[in-house]
């Protein structure tokens, strides 16, 4: 029997919004035991549908139409103060940003105890005793320390860990998943998702698991509903959506998933563009209140890139892999070692840097200043190189229509553009420069898959025409598939693995490596 | 375009701006209307407004004009409102900003500095400043704007930490651009507009601490300044207390429009907080 | 006992802006036209030079200004605060009779700027856009723009003058000798004016941070998880978001500690009160430029103390401060 009903569901966004509704005539349902993934893109009302669901609307929405049941009893029809008691004691929900969703004034074991203080009526003493317990469940290390402890003294992944725990404190029938894992490192995530399934087994609940991700649809999905737009396109098992999509969108979402394919090998040349040698570098931070210990950021690291090739850094947070970054476009000092470009150490001064290396940045919002021109942004280093003003800006134009943007756009704003056209813009501005190595800090991974897949197309074709040598920053082994030559992993400072890409999917030699591999989501669908 | 439009639709903007034009027309009215001394003798002392049609707001203990020093008074509260303000935000803003830009020693000297500042007493600091350089209009301005900037500077400051480190300031480094285009060109106008909306916060307090200053008789005893008017009127308050009152009202009325006016530049400036979400 | 170490750190880092303050306005004070000796001599109705170099030798000022500048801080260290020549008295004790007054009025203003800002501020939040936000927000600007002196007076008027509530100034009886719980309930209704002047600006900046803090902690992730595990709102606002909300407010407080000894100043004078502020105000007219160094030397000390205070309140509400994770 369905636990959760939702039909015909329309939520109308404010007036002066680009849609009228953001979700609309939305069916789905879950039973006991079942989890049903819901997945789309930003903007496909996934989100919205499960803020509905537990009648936390954010102001401004309102429901036009449709009903929600929940166990057969229709929740549109409570009271608020009636579905107020609902919440978290049948119906529950865990958030995607653990490091923000727990109140950090607030001891863990005080958050968890308030679910049954509050639902159950229970004394101090055993609603901590049943706090214990529920951290046992979830396998957190030291559950009576984590009872004790505050959100900031635990880890990303232990937050969550946290979040679920209280999230079935009461067994609810229903558990909403919004996006859970996108926050974690892939380890992590493989291990929370684990978590869920084994939870979701073990007390029959029905989930609706909200996520972006097909790879971890693959691994958790009984069912899928695939929105877009506010509408669910296409429903279905998980099988038959992910082996035989019928609709469009699903298909071209599906196809735009990076697969684990090792593209087949190019002849690199001999000529090394880029050599870092033995760099160190360690952070030591000291604040007016705490002083934290000193953490080795890099311990040694050695890599080579060769010249028109391209390497991918690979590694979880806290890695290392974008002090790496930082360090060869000279953005910070190292404490020890060497970065040679072009057979010649870095130079210190910024202006002969910027000519041998150049940098994109991750997040497309904030690597362009708001109150300035996109093409200003994009001339200003040239000029400021020595470039005539006019020169540059005609230079300016020609790189916009290499990127796939309007020569013409040069004028507008950094808002009036899309996520995956700043991007573009960001691309542009590193190669106006001219630069022997561009470096990419995750330059893709604030994107939507299939903007993912364009931006990734864009860079393997203007590597091709122009020679580009890329050292290539990434969390996700699936995108550094896409376009590297070279991997190098990294973990806590240091290289663990480097070589071919190939070789290495193909054949790990490190431990950390194949646990990588392994953690990947949806492997057994899209992997090796 | 978008902010002034906002600016507009805020009613307490509107308001502010009203009531701030008012004050600036008694300003720039007041040698038309009453283009006698003001602190002249004008007729019997202590009358109540309404008493004499001459003196619609009555006659103070020395026999002036009340309504002829409000006129008067509002060129000089808005004179050195502007300039104190002026001078705090400018010296906040260089502060705050070099500070905030380059961190380390030189983050640590200034800060110091500012901290130094803002320990003591703002009002004790400006009778220290007054004892020493005299109370003419122009050292009292200036004092005043010397008293100001510590919370300019520290706001300016938070604002470049936060700013310096945004991927497209670095972004402008790695093209090999120098600081003063950072500092002037990238990271200072998206710093401005909370330091915009806080110049109304100082505005406010410099007319506010001007009118005590004058209200102790230790401002400039040689203008017509509101303050000074509620000072005199104490030896009267007991029966003519409108000789207090009155310019007190003309003081509120001033700061309320400032904080208005500042109230609705923060609603066209960060329109997220505008809307309530 | 983590939170006392911050707080004494904290307390350290502040002795070299004392010192700077120090050497400041020693300098400052070297550009003032004549000293207190020409003032001493000017109160006498003039004096031959002679006694006047005696004068300065007695008072010290006959060295060079870095020798008395360094004398000044070594004595300071001493919590020698020099001779009032004015007073007749040493420095430490004028202050010291007149410091009092000053923290009582700084308590109770603080308190009930705190109190009702809180209260204010958490009412409007929770009602935010509607009347009675507008009308607490309304009476916030109100507050904010009316000068504290002239607010004063006039509650002179209603209160003294035509109700003949509470006395007009002073901070006791003097034509009576009360003692016990008498005396205390005098010296209450001589600041219940004083307090209220004092206060009224910091509770309008305070409900205004109250009220905006609230609805920046009312948008935060964790609140919606609040809401997700079913909490009412009384439980939400009191147990989640109260304490977090009050995080700016308690900054604050040290921030403002020094305005609003400023603002005692203009408030004891309205009220005849005998406290430091009028303390400092007479000495300016009088020039006694001693006594002057030594009220701002005590005022920092006094403000550096509250902020001592302020980062253990701060630290104890927020675990966040006190780890060293």
């Amino acid at each position: 029997m369905s636990r959760l009903v939702v039909e015909g569901l329309t939520i109308r966004l404010p007036p002066g919004a680009d849609r009228e509704n953001a979700i609309e005539d939305v069916s789905l349902s879950v039973a006991a035991g079942e989890i049903l993934c819901v997945v789309g893109e930003s903007g496909s009302g996934k989100s919205v549908t499960a803020s509905a669901v537990m009648g936390l609307l954010a102001p401004g929405l309102s429901i036009a139409a449709g009903s929600m049941a929940l166990s057969g009893e229709d929740l549109r029809a409570q009271s608020p103060e009636a579905w107020r008691a609902v919440r978290g004691r049948r119906i529950a929900m865990v958030f995607q940003e653990p490091m923000t969703a727990l109140n950090p004034l607030m001891s863990v074991g005080a958050q968890i105890s308030e679910m049954w203080r509050v639902h159950m009526n229970l004394d101090a003493r055993e609603a901590e005793r049943r706090a214990l317990a529920a951290l046992r469940e979830v396998n957190l290390p030291d559950p009576e320390g984590a009872l004790r402890a505050f959100p900031h003294e635990l880890s990303g992944g232990q937050r969550q860990r946290v979040m679920i725990a209280m999230a079935l404190a009461l067994e609810p029938e229903v558990l909403v998943c919004d996006e859970p894992t996108t926050a974690l490192d892939v380890t992590t995530q493989a291990q929370v998702l684990a978590l869920i399934k084994d939870l979701q087994r073990r007390h029959g609940t029905a989930v609706m698991f909200i996520t972006h991700d097909f790879g971890v649809v693959a691994e958790i999905a009984d069912r899928v509903a695939v929105m877009r737009l506010g509408r669910v396109v296409e429903e279905g098992t998980a099988r038959e959506v992910l082996t035989r999509p019928r609709h469009d969108y699903t298909q071209a979402l599906l196809a735009a998933v990076p697969g684990l394919h090792a593209p087949t090998a190019r002849v690199l040349s001999p000529d090394v563009v880029l050599q870092v040698r033995g760099l160190t570098k360690t952070y030591v931070s000291r604040g007016l209140f705490r002083r934290r210990k000193p953490v080795r950021a890099l311990d040694d690291v050695s890599v080579k890139l060769k010249r028109g090739a391209t390497l991918a850094v690979v590694g979880e947070s806290g890695s290392g892999k974008s002090t790496l970054a930082r360090c060869v476009v000279g953005l910070l000092g190292s404490d020890g070692g060497q970065i040679v470009i072009g057979g010649a150490p870095l130079p210190k001064r910024r202006r002969d840097a910027a000519r041998l290396v150049q940098m994109v940045f991750q997040d497309p919002y904030a690597s362009l200043n708001p109150r300035r021109r996109a093409g200003a942004q994009v001339a200003q280093g040239p000029i400021a190189a020595g470039t005539p003003a006019a020169k540059a800006i005609q230079e300016t134009r020609d790189l916009f229509a290499l990127v796939g943007l309007d020569p013409e756009s040069v004028g507008r704003y950094p808002h009036e553009f899309s996520g995956g056209q700043r991007q573009r813009i960001g691309i542009a501005r590193a190669l106006a420069m001219k630069p022997e190595v561009l470096v990419a800090d995750e330059p893709v991974s604030a994107l939507d898959v299939s903007v993912q897949a364009q931006v990734l197309a864009l860079l393997r074709d203007l590597q091709a025409r122009l020679g580009l040598s890329i050292l290539f920053i990434t969390h996700d082994l699936r995108v550094a598939a896409q376009l590297c030559d070279e991997v190098a992993v990294m973990r806590n400072g240091v290289v663990e693995e480097t070589g071919p890409i190939g070789a290495v999917f193909a054949d790990p030699q490190s431990a950390y490596t194949r646990s990588l591999i392994d953690a990947i989501p949806g492997r057994a669908l899209f992997g090796v | 375009m978008r902010a002034a439009k906002a600016y507009l639709r805020s009613p307490a903007a509107l308001m502010g701006t009203a009531i701030l034009f008012a004050v600036l027309v008694m300003g720039l009215g007041a040698n038309f209307l009453y283009p006698a001394d003001p602190l002249g003798l004008a007729g019997r002392p202590l009358q109540w407004p309404g008493a004499d049609p001459r003196f619609p707001l009555g006659t103070d203990p020395s026999g002036r004009d009340i309504a002829a020093q409000l006129f008067h008074g509002a060129r000089i509260s808005l004179l050195i409102g502007v300039v104190a303000t002026s001078i705090a935000v400018v010296i906040g803003i260089a502060i705050g900003a070099l500070a905030g830009f380059y961190g380390g020693i030189v983050d640590t000297l200034l800060m110091r500095v500012t901290e130094a500042f803002q320990t003591l007493p703002n009002f004790l600091l400006l009778l220290v400043l007054v004892a020493v350089f005299g109370s003419t209009m122009e050292t009292v301005t200036v004092a005043i704007g010397l008293v100001s900037w510590p919370p300019v500077a520290r706001l300016t400051r938070a604002e470049f930490l936060t700013l310096r480190t945004r991927d497209f300031v670095q972004a402008c480094r790695v093209q090999g651009l120098g600081d003063a285009h950072l500092i002037l060109r990238e990271v200072l106008p998206n710093a401005l507009p909370p330091v915009i909306v806080y110049a109304s916060v100082v505005m406010a307090v410099a007319i506010l601490l001007e009118s005590a200053l004058a209200f102790l008789q230790l401002s400039d005893p040689n203008v017509p300044s509101w303050g000074n008017l509620i000072g005199l009127g104490r030896s009267v308050l007991r029966t003519e207390w409108y000789v207090s009152a009155i310019p007190g009202v003309a003081i509120l009325l001033t700061i309320l429009g400032v904080s208005l006016v500042g109230q609705g530049l923060n609603d066209a400036l960060n329109p997220r907080l505008a809307s309530g979400r | 006992m983590r939170v006392l170490r911050l707080a004494l750190r904290r307390l350290a880092a502040s002795l070299p802006t004392l010192l700077l303050i120090l050497a400041g306005m020693f300098l400052l004070l070297q550009l003032a036209p004549g000293d207190t000796v020409d003032a001493l001599m000017a109160q006498m109705g003039g004096g031959d030079p002679a006694l006047a170099e005696e004068l300065r030798r007695f008072y010290g000022l006959d060295v060079g200004i870095a020798a008395q500048l360094g004398r000044y801080i070594l004595r300071l260290l001493t919590l020698d605060l020099g001779f009032s020549a004015i007073y007749g008295k040493p420095v430490a004790t004028v202050i010291l009779e007149r410091l009092p007054p000053t923290i009582l009025l700084m308590i109770s203003a603080l308190s009930f700027a705190f109190f009702f800002g809180l209260v204010l501020g958490v009412v409007a939040a929770r009602r935010v856009n509607r009347w009675p936000d507008t009308l607490i927000s309304t009476l916030g600007l109100v507050f904010y723009a009316t000068p504290s002196f002239w607010f004063g007076l006039m509650a002179i008027v209603l209160f003294s003058v035509y109700l003949q509530w509470l006395p007009a100034g002073g901070f006791g009886d003097i034509t009576q000798s009360l003692t016990g719980i008498a005396a205390v309930l005098d010296i209450a209704k001589h600041l219940v004016l004083p307090t209220l002047t004092l206060g009224l600006i910091f509770l309008a900046i305070y409900l205004r941070i109250m009220r905006a803090s609230m609805l920046e902690v009312l948008s935060l992730d964790f609140v919606r998880t609040a809401r997700a595990k079913g909490l009412n709102e009384t439980r939400i606002v009191v147990r989640h978001v109260l304490r977090n909300a009050m995080l700016p407010m308690v900054t604050l407080i040290g921030l403002q500690a020094g305005t609003m000894l400023g603002g005692s100043v203009v408030v004891e004078s309205v009220f005849a009160l005998p406290g430091l502020g009028r303390l400092a105000y007479e000495s300016v007219v009088q020039r006694d430029l001693n006594t002057l160094l030594g009220i701002v030397f005590v005022s920092a000390l006094l403000v550096i103390s509250i902020n001592f205070v302020v980062d253990i309140l701060y630290a104890r509400l927020d675990p966040r401060i006190s780890s060293d994770t």
